[in-house]
């Protein structure tokens, strides 16, 4: 388990994202999961701290990871 | 995939590199044509194929894509993009296709900023905006059926007539929030911080026209993912590897597999099938050795 606060801002539909996940839960990462598409607080929280309107963005600890970027999130987790 | 399931079963000492698993499957919403399943989601799949390739001991390297290949006297060098390096007596590219981009002002710096490629993935994000999806065949026309549930309105601008399946343009022919553009040019895509709005040209009159909107959808088909054989195999006038009907390119022991070569016809059926046959040429290759 990993003291990292992680939020993933997702959408339903975004492969991606899901991809993102189970690497997240394939590691044990505990992460908050918000999704946009619903979730209109959140889609302008993740524009207005990212500057993307694309998705995954995901924050580990205040920094952001855009897309599904596996060799970052790895190095940002300590995996 | 497949081939490496084909290698691992030839226990050829295999390697498979790759930055991510799915590729193209992944950005489909429904497969209807792969047998073994009257219907099932891209990412699915792409699970069912990554639990088939795992069953084997397999050494892999996801994450990284790779940045050079070139020829040795021993075979080929794979260079990773994080600058590892792996010696090869056979390689198999099976690299598949990336979107096509417009390569117009704007569409670099506003990537993620309005601009998107992934309807599926980004489209609820633009939920009440306008928008304009970019393109005329199947892929676009399904972005503008899907936008026009959510946005304000739908701008879709075509360079031709619309190519796409009769059923996808029935779908969306009576909605009210559509307008269409064909035979018009995207010239250029404002915005600072994020997307504003899109030039586009009327290619009969030549006359220039603004669109507001705040997501450009871009859906302009494909392009193959072939860079790493630049100068080592030849390529066809599409970018695609030229191949024979056993996946070889000419080059001893460099074979290529699936939507990045010239086979006709690009689906994931035949994509799995051109795999097989390049692992079980790889393998006779690597006996004649």
């Amino acid at each position: 388990m990993s003291g990292n606060e992680v939020k993933v801002y997702s959408t339903p539909t975004c492969p991606y994202c899901r991809m993102a996940k189970k690497f997240l839960d394939d590691n044990g990462i505990d992460y908050q999961d918000l999704n946009v598409a619903e979730d209109k607080a959140a889609r302008d929280e993740m524009i207005n701290k990212s500057g993307q309107m694309g998705v995954p963005v995901i924050d580990i600890d205040g920094e952001l990871v855009l897309g599904f970027d596996q060799a970052q999130l790895k190095e940002k987790l300590g995996l | 995939m497949t081939a490496v399931v084909y290698a691992a079963r030839k226990r050829i000492d295999t390697l498979l590199l790759s930055k991510d698993v799915g590729g193209q499957v992944l950005w489909t919403a429904g497969v209807e044509n792969y047998m073994g399943y009257q219907y099932i989601e891209g990412p699915e799949l792409i699970q069912k194929f990554e639990g088939q390739v795992m069953q084997f001991p397999l050494e892999q390297k996801i994450g990284q894509g790779v940045a050079a290949l070139s020829r040795t006297d021993a075979g080929f060098e794979v260079k990773t993009e994080g600058g590892d390096s792996y010696q090869a007596k056979a390689v198999i590219i099976a690299t598949g296709k990336r979107p096509r981009q417009l390569n117009v002002p704007g569409e670099e710096r506003l990537k993620g900023r309005g601009v998107t490629y992934c309807a599926i993935c980004d489209g609820p994000i633009f939920a009440g905006e306008k928008v304009a999806v970019i393109g005329g065949g199947n892929s676009a026309l399904e972005a503008a059926a899907d936008m026009v549930k959510i946005a304000e309105h739908v701008y879709l601008v075509s360079l031709t007539p619309l190519t796409g399946d009769q059923i996808l343009i029935d779908r969306i022919k009576d909605a009210s929030n559509l307008t269409i553009f064909l035979e018009h040019e995207v010239v250029e895509i404002e915005g600072s911080n994020r997307v504003e709005g899109i030039t586009m040209k009327d290619l009969k009159t030549g006359e220039e026209k603004k669109l507001e909107v705040g997501g450009v959808f871009v859906e302009i088909g494909l392009i193959p993912n072939s860079g790493i054989v630049k100068g080592i195999a030849k390529l066809n006038g599409l970018g695609e590897i030229e191949v024979n009907c056993a996946c070889e390119t000419g080059v001893p022991g460099l074979f290529a597999a699936g939507d990045v070569t010239n086979v006709p016809e690009k689906q994931i059926v035949v994509a799995a099938g051109e795999g097989a046959k390049a692992a079980l040429q790889a393998h006779r290759y690597l006996q004649r050795l």
